[in-house]
């Protein structure tokens, strides 16, 4: 019965078509970085194929508000090769790892005009059927607060100060309650000590009925 | 008594209402194309209708904030007066509905007062300041008012 079930899996498994081959690209979506910093751009992707010798990486670039795109960066045959001529000649660096499907570029010393969209093309032969994918820069002059931050933490430190404020008002008076309770209880406890104490020293003097000569 | 406690929470309500509307309704800034802040900039492009995030400044969300606290603390105010209102002795005063009504004020005054302060750093001088402005300035006092009723106020029988 279990090898006829297993026979079945096998044969199923073996008639169902080879998984689509293509390859999946991954980059960030968009990246923030500070005016002067250098901003790490990441892009890896995912194919059914093992890593091959001739995996290739390309990353262009397209300003904003720009039609066109250059071409910045390409890695194939093992050899990186950087941007030399363009807008990133000498600030752009390969900081990937092609045999982990890694291709990454490090912009450095990063200016306005570096505003825009960059985009990572890899192909894995036989794998090539696949889209690029596209990460914007933002270049800032100073980290912009995201919306609703500080919005927040005010409204939370001030309810957490009220409930603060509540619970140590509960507090004190459970306490003082407390105190009030067991100095009651320890001078009810000492009256009727005390009380006790007396009747014993209290005895009474024995009676003589003789009448005295 | 009755009829004076009646007028009270009518008051009450009035400046919660104010408070909501103030706080909800984007448009403590009009112009003559659109409105702006607390929370979008909507305006009129083209015959088209248009509306994107505030600013995302620091002294925007501490309006935000404040007036988001404010109508927090104005329906606690609310709630506890109904609370107290059965649990007082006689001859008790209304002390912590006041109190939070009275913070309650204050915190939309510190909201307005920054909003006028601060607001020609990212609002342009052709601007005016919209209605939702003018509400939280008059939800202030009635807010003041009704809390220092409260703190006044004796319970009868």
């Amino acid at each position: 019965m279990l090898t006829l079930v297993a026979l079945a899996s096998l044969l199923v498994l073996a008639t169902v078509p080879e998984p689509s081959q293509a390859i999946v690209i991954y980059t960030g979506w968009e990246r923030h970085a500070l005016v002067g910093t250098e901003v790490r751009l990441s892009c890896s992707f995912f194919s059914w194929r093992w890593t091959s010798e001739d995996v290739t990486f390309s990353w262009t670039y397209r300003p904003d508000g720009a039609r066109d795109s250059i071409s910045i960066f390409h890695y194939t045959g093992g050899v990186p090769y950087v941007d030399n001529k363009g807008p990133f000649r000498d600030r752009l660096e390969f900081v990937g790892d092609p045999g982990r499907r890694d291709g990454s570029i490090l912009l450095k010393n990063l200016e306005f005009s570096d505003n825009g969209t960059f985009t990572c093309d890899a192909k894995n032969p036989p794998d090539i059927v696949g889209r690029p994918s596209s990460v914007r820069l933002l270049v800032f002059e100073k980290v912009p607060i995201q919306a609703g931050v500080i919005t927040g933490s005010i409204i939370g430190a001030v309810l957490g100060l009220l409930l603060l404020i509540v619970v140590i008002y509960y507090l004190m008076r459970f306490l003082v309650a407390r105190r009030v309770f067991s100095l009651n209880v320890s001078k009810h406890g000492k009256k009727k000590k005390e009380g006790s104490q007396q009747r014993q020293l209290w005895t009474p003097p024995p009676l003589t009925l003789a009448p005295r000569p | 008594m009755l009829l004076l406690l009646l007028g009270i929470v009518l008051l009450h309500v009035a400046a919660l209402v104010l408070l909501f509307v103030s706080t909800i309704v984007s448009a403590w800034t009009s112009s003559d194309i659109g409105t702006s802040d607390l929370w979008t900039n909507c305006s009129i492009i083209n015959g088209g209708y248009r509306c994107d995030g505030a600013s995302t400044g620091e002294w925007i969300q501490a309006v935000q904030a404040l007036m988001i606290l404010s109508i927090i603390f104005s329906c606690l105010a609310l709630f506890l007066f109904f609370c107290q209102l059965f649990t007082l002795q006689k001859g008790g005063r209304f002390f912590i509905t006041g109190t939070f009504q009275i913070i309650a004020s204050l915190f939309v005054m510190s909201g307005a007062i920054i909003y006028t302060v601060m607001s020609p750093e990212w609002v342009p001088d052709t601007d005016e300041f919209g209605y939702s402005y003018i509400l939280a300035w008059v939800a202030f006092p009635m807010a003041l008012i009704s809390g220092l009723i409260y703190v006044i106020l004796r319970k009868r029988e």
